[in-house]
C-alpha cells in the first residue's frame, strides 16, 4: 500500500485506536491488581445520563460539552462507588454494580422522557464508535507530515486521545512508587503517610479520564477490553510489574494495530467485500492474545493464593 | 485555685507519662459497625522493652495496633509516638502486617519489598541506588533471607513471607516496631529467626510491640504484656500481669483446662 493511501485512510485512526489502547492498559494494570478492573465496564455505563445531561444543556452535539458531561457524570459516579464502598463495607465489585446500573438507568429515562428522540445517539455509536471514519483527509502521503497546513487538519479526537495518554503517562511515571505500594499493601502504605484513600480515587479518575477520552473516538467495547485484557495478559508474562506494564503496553499496540489491519483488510484475503467493525476487531485481537497468554504464558501458576488449609 | 492546681498536676503527670512512652493511648474507641471493636482503651507502652499484646479471637487486638498507626480511624481517642501526634512521628515507627492481609500473588520481588521499607528516604522519583540495595539486602541477611532476593514473594513459604516482612521493617530504621501476628502460621526455624531479631532490637534500644497468640512462649519471648477483650484487662510487667485471674478474665469462659496446662509455671 502507498504512502498516498496509508496515510490518510489508516494512519489516523491506527493512531487513535493505539493511543486510547494504551491510556486505558496502564492504569488497567493497577485495577486488575486492586481487583476493581471492572470499572472500566462501570464507567462506559455511567456516561450516557452525562452525555445526555450535556446535549440537553447545550442543545448540540458537539464534542467538549460532551466529553465534560461524561467527566463529570464518570467522576460523580466514582465517588458515589467509594462512599456506597465505604458506608456500607461492602466490596467494590458490588459497589459498581449498583452505582452502573442506576446510573444507565437514568441515563436511559432521562433520554426517553426529554425531547432527544430525533438525535442520533445510538447503540451502535456508542458501542463500537466510529475508528473508521476518523481520517485525515488533507493528508497526501507521508510528506503530510511535515506540512503544517495539513498537520492542521488532523482528526480532533487524535490530538485529544494523544493529550489524554500524555496526562496519563505523566500520572502512572510520577505516582509509580504510592501506586505500586499502596496497592501491594495499603496498611504499610498508610503507615509511610500516603493518603491511599486519595490515591486509589485519583487512579479511578484518571482511569476515567482516559475511559471518557477513548469512549469518544473509539466507542466503550474498546475501553472495557483494554482495561483488562493487556494487562491480564501482561501479568502472565512475568512476576515483575516493571516488566508487566511494559509487556501491557506491547500487547495494547499490538492489538491496536493488528486488530485495525484484520478489519480493514481480513475479510478482503478472505475474499469477502466488505470490512468489519476495527473497535470489535482490536478486542477480539486482545481478546486472543489473552487466552493464548492463559494458556502458554510463563507466569500462570497461582503461587501466592491463598491455600486452603 | 487549689482544686485547680490539684488537677493540673493530674495533667502534667499524665502529659509526662505520654511524653515518655513510645507509644501512649488515651480512651481509644474503635467501631466497625455498631458494636466497638476496641473500647475506651489506655495503653502505655515502655520503652526498650518487648510488649505483647494477648487476648482472645476478635478481641480487638489487630484494630488497636492499626488505629494507634492510623490506618483505621478511630471514634475517639488519643494517639501519641514518642510525647507526640502520631503525623509527626511516621518516620520513627515501622509495622509488620499480618501475613494473610497480603495478596503474595503481587507481581514483585523480595528484594523490591525490603526496598519498600526506605520509601521514605527514596521519595517519588529518587533512583535506587548500590548502597539502598545493599542496605535491602543486609536486612535480608539478618532474617537469613538474602539468598532469595530476587525470588517472587509468592514462591516463598508463609515464615519466609514473615522474614521478608520483617527484613521491611528492619530497613526503615525505626524506634518502634509493631507487629500483627509474627508467628502466625510460621515454621519453627522462622519463629527462632524472628525472635532473636526481635531480641536485637530490644538490645538496641528500640520498642517492640507484638500481637500475639501463643500463650506458651509469652513469659520466653516478653517483657510486658496488655490483655484485651475489647476493653483493657491488665497491663504490666510479664511476672505480675500474666496471671491466671487476668487470663481468665480476658478469655472468658474461652480459656480452656488443656491451655491452661500449657502455660509455664510462673503464670499458674
Amino acid at each position: 500500500m502507498s504512502g498516498a493511501e496509508f496515510v490518510p485512510l489508516s494512519l489516523t485512526p491506527m493512531l487513535i485506536g493505539t493511543c486510547a489502547a494504551v491510556a486505558c492498559a496502564l492504569p488497567g494494570n493497577f485495577l486488575v491488581l486492586r481487583r476493581q478492573a471492572l470499572i472500566g465496564d462501570a464507567i462506559s455505563h455511567v456516561v450516557l445520563p452525562g452525555i445526555v445531561v450535556a446535549f440537553l444543556l447545550t442543545g448540540a452535539i458537539a464534542a467538549w460539552p460532551m466529553m465534560l458531561g461524561a467527566g463529570g457524570a464518570a467522576v460523580l459516579a466514582v465517588a458515589l462507588i467509594e462512599a456506597i464502598r465505604r458506608l456500607g463495607r461492602i466490596e467494590p465489585g458490588a459497589a459498581m454494580g449498583v452505582v452502573f446500573t442506576s446510573m444507565f438507568a437514568g441515563g436511559v429515562l432521562l433520554l426517553e422522557q426529554s425531547d432527544t428522540s430525533s438525535v442520533h445517539l445510538d447503540v451502535q455509536h456508542a458501542l463500537y464508535g466510529n475508528l473508521e471514519s476518523l481520517i485525515w483527509l488533507d493528508a497526501t502521503g507521508w510528506a503530510s507530515l511535515l506540512d503544517p497546513e495539513a498537520l492542521g487538519a488532523l482528526p480532533p479526537e487524535l490530538i485529544r486521545m494523544a493529550v489524554t495518554l500524555l496526562v496519563v503517562i505523566g500520572f502512572t511515571w510520577l505516582l509509580w512508587r504510592p501506586l505500586k505500594l499502596s496497592t501491594f499493601d495499603e496498611g504499610f502504605a498508610r503507615t509511610l503517610g500516603m493518603r491511599t484513600g486519595l490515591l486509589g480515587l485519583a487512579l479511578v479518575i484518571v482511569a476515567a479520564v482516559a475511559a471518557v477520552a477513548a469512549f469518544d473516538a473509539v466507542g466503550s467495547i474498546i475501553v472495557i477490553a483494554m482495561f483488562i485484557c493487556p494487562p491480564a495478559a501482561a501479568r502472565l508474562m512475568t512476576d515483575r510489574l516493571e516488566h508487566q506494564v511494559g509487556w501491557s503496553v506491547a500487547f495494547a499496540v499490538l492489538s491496536a494495530v493488528l486488530g485495525y489491519v484484520l478489519a480493514g483488510y481480513g475479510p478482503l484475503w478472505l475474499g469477502a467485500q466488505d470490512a468489519v467493525s476495527a473497535a470489535g476487531m482490536i478486542a477480539t485481537v486482545s481478546g486472543v492474545i489473552l487466552a493464548l497468554a492463559a494458556r502458554f504464558g510463563p507466569c500462570r501458576s497461582r503461587t501466592g493464593a491463598p491455600q486452603e488449609i | 485555685m487549689l482544686e485547680l492546681a490539684a488537677t493540673q498536676g493530674q495533667t502534667v503527670q499524665a502529659d509526662t507519662e505520654l511524653a515518655a512512652s513510645p507509644l501512649a493511648i488515651r480512651g481509644l474507641t474503635v467501631s466497625y459497625g455498631e458494636k466497638p471493636a476496641v473500647f475506651s482503651v489506655d495503653m502505655t507502652v515502655p520503652a526498650g522493652a518487648m510488649t505483647a499484646i494477648i487476648g482472645p479471637n476478635g478481641a480487638g487486638k489487630s484494630t488497636l495496633l492499626k488505629a494507634a498507626l492510623g490506618i483505621v480511624t478511630p471514634l475517639s481517642g488519643r494517639v501519641r509516638v514518642f510525647g507526640k501526634p502520631l503525623k509527626e512521628q511516621l518516620a520513627r515507627v515501622a509495622y509488620v502486617p499480618q501475613r494473610a492481609s497480603i495478596d503474595w500473588d503481587f507481581p514483585t520481588r523480595v528484594i523490591d519489598v525490603v526496598l519498600m521499607g526506605l520509601y521514605r528516604e527514596l521519595g517519588l522519583l529518587g533512583r535506587v541506588r548500590p548502597r539502598h540495595r545493599d542496605r535491602a539486602l543486609g536486612c535480608l541477611r539478618r532474617v537469613g533471607m538474602e539468598e532469595f532476593a530476587g525470588r517472587q514473594i509468592g514462591q516463598l513459604s508463609g515464615g519466609q513471607q514473615q522474614r521478608v516482612f520483617l527484613a521491611r521493617a528492619l530497613a526503615q530504621g525505626a524506634d518502634l516496631y509493631l507487629l500483627d501476628e509474627p508467628f502466625a502460621g510460621v515454621d519453627a526455624a522462622t519463629e527462632k529467626a524472628i525472635i532473636a531479631v526481635l531480641k536485637e532490637l530490644k538490645q538496641a534500644g528500640k520498642t517492640v510491640v507484638v500481637v500475639h497468640h501463643d500463650l506458651a512462649t509469652v513469659t520466653d519471648y516478653f517483657d510486658h504484656v496488655f490483655l484485651i477483650n475489647t476493653r483493657k484487662v491488665a497491663e504490666g510487667p510479664v511476672t505480675r500481669t500474666f496471671t491466671v485471674e487476668n487470663l481468665q478474665a480476658a478469655y472468658g469462659g474461652r480459656l480452656t483446662l488443656a491451655q491452661l496446662d500449657q502455660l509455664p509455671q510462673s503464670a499458674v
